[in-house]
């Protein structure tokens, strides 16, 4: 096992000037055969639906570290503070490290962020679909996503949502190895340093 | 008629535990409801829509079936990341009960993916906190009992006794006004929106960076401070992550009425 995560690694190494997506990493057969570990995320048995209209299994990230966060299109407040502090984060990464490195943010308002929605603050946050993807669970499926994230949240009746902040670190086989709640354009550096250890 | 169904429970109340193994659903009406939590963006009263109950929380017995047919939910396979290690600790073994685990009981160390994957099983979901308060405000002749001292005190009572005591049996209490049985007094039960229970521990906190912690208004109070016995429930739910499990947290599931 230690060594399949390490030629996964190596293969990313190799591939560091360009960036590869994680589906492709993930697609190698050798990496679907070794069992998923009992505390990575990617145990829960969901299927995201991405800015491009792609649906895919949320295990299917497999293989590269991911930042992941939920939020939502609509969020008037917080929610474009999410978005500052995942760039914030690859900011105080090199170039070869941020290739390295996935975001996903999932949405918890699935009736609404379409895949055109989800697209939409993609392009005006100008967010690379090689690392970022916005995706939407089924409705169904929200709460145990925030449920494996421990993340809170509440619809309210204006259509917005009440819900705790957090950028979670996955590592490649979906193990949470970090979190932090502390959101804006100033990264976390004890959250940056344990981004940069998983990279390694 | 409501109340000759209660009264008839009531005298019937020994066999109530047999009958009630069955898991079967009772028809909660569509009503408003004032929640004893204050939600800031929708005060007063909240329509609630016509669902159906389980009579009682699921048993050993119920989950054993469902883990039977289900082996993914065996606690040597369940992944920790949705049931963690005391998932069903009390059992004999991975299928069986034992001594600890009386088929009659209800079944607790179950975390809430457990209980979300044991109702969709069913057909049913779990239910939400506000439905699970308006069908627990209920006392066996009123809808709405909260407003009575002794009410309240009774509850509270049950409370108070010790959890390290064998659970009773399912289906032992008087039913209430809908025939739903054991929302008190039995075991703790966990809600599909737990998780949406965004209780700030103090609200001196304004102003303090970690406001940002929640996205915009809403976050709870309590509407009703002298109902302790719902700010015990729900002080339990919003310390509870989805894998947890607990010796005296089960759950029950409810239908939407087609």
């Amino acid at each position: 096992m230690k060594s399949l995560a390490l030629s996964i690694a190596m293969a990313v190494l190799a591939g560091c000037t360009v960036a590869i997506p994680a589906s492709a990493i993930a697609a190698s057969p050798a990496a679907q055969k070794v069992p998923l570990p009992g505390n990575s995320v990617y145990q829960l048995d969901v299927q995201l639906t991405d800015q491009a209209g792609r649906t895919s299994a949320w295990r299917d990230r497999r293989g590269k570290p991911q930042l992941v966060s939920m939020f939502y299109t609509s969020c008037q407040y917080i929610c474009p503070l999410i978005i500052d502090s995942g760039k914030a984060v690859q900011k105080q990464l090199s170039d070869a490290e941020r290739a390295r490195l996935g975001i996903t943010l999932i949405s918890m308002d699935p009736a609404r962020d379409t895949p055109q929605a989800l697209a939409k603050v993609a392009t005006q946050r100008k967010l690379d679909p090689a690392q970022w993807t916005l995706a939407s669970p089924a409705p169904d499926d929200v709460r145990s996503v925030a449920g494996v994230l421990n993340i809170r949240y509440r619809a309210l009746a204006d259509g917005e949502f009440n819900h705790t902040s957090a950028l979670v670190l996955l590592d490649g086989e979906g193990r949470i190895l970090a979190r932090t709640e502390k959101m804006g354009s100033k990264p976390d550096p004890e959250f940056v340093e344990a981004v940069r250890k998983a990279l390694k | 008629m409501i109340r000759v169904i209660a009264a008839a429970v009531l005298v019937a109340s020994p066999f109530v535990g047999v009958l009630a193994a069955e898991g079967d659903y009772l028809p909660i009406p569509a009503g408003r409801f004032a929640s004893a939590l204050n939600y800031e963006d929708a005060p007063g009263k909240q329509p609630v829509a016509a669902y159906s109950m389980m009579r009682t929380p699921v048993t050993n017995a119920d989950f054993l079936a469902f883990v039977k047919a289900n082996p993914k939910w065996r606690r040597d396979r369940v992944p920790t990341v949705i049931a963690e290690k005391r998932y069903l600790s009390h059992w004999a073994g991975p299928l069986e009960l034992g001594d600890t685990a009386k088929p009659d009981q209800p079944v607790v160390q179950v975390s809430w993916f457990a209980a979300d994957a044991y109702c969709a099983a069913e057909g049913a979901r779990l239910p939400t906190w506000t439905e699970w308060e308006y069908a627990a405000a209920a006392d066996e002749t009123r809808r709405d009992a909260r407003s009575d001292r002794i009410w309240r005190e009774r509850i509270l009572r049950w409370y108070s006794r010790p959890s390290n005591t064998a659970l009773p049996r399912a289906g032992l209490q008087p039913a209430n006004v809908y025939g739903v049985q054991d929302l008190h007094g039995l075991v703790w039960e966990w809600t599909e929106d737990f998780s949406s229970m965004l209780m700030d521990a103090d609200n001196r906190n304004q102003g303090d960076p970690d406001n940002a912690r929640f996205c915009g208004a809403g976050a709870l109070s309590m509407n009703d401070r002298d109902n302790y016995a719902v700010l015990m429930r729900v002080a339990m739910l919003s310390s509870l992550s989805a894998e947890a499990t607990t010796a005296n947290l089960g759950f029950r599931c409810v239908k939407d009425t087609p």
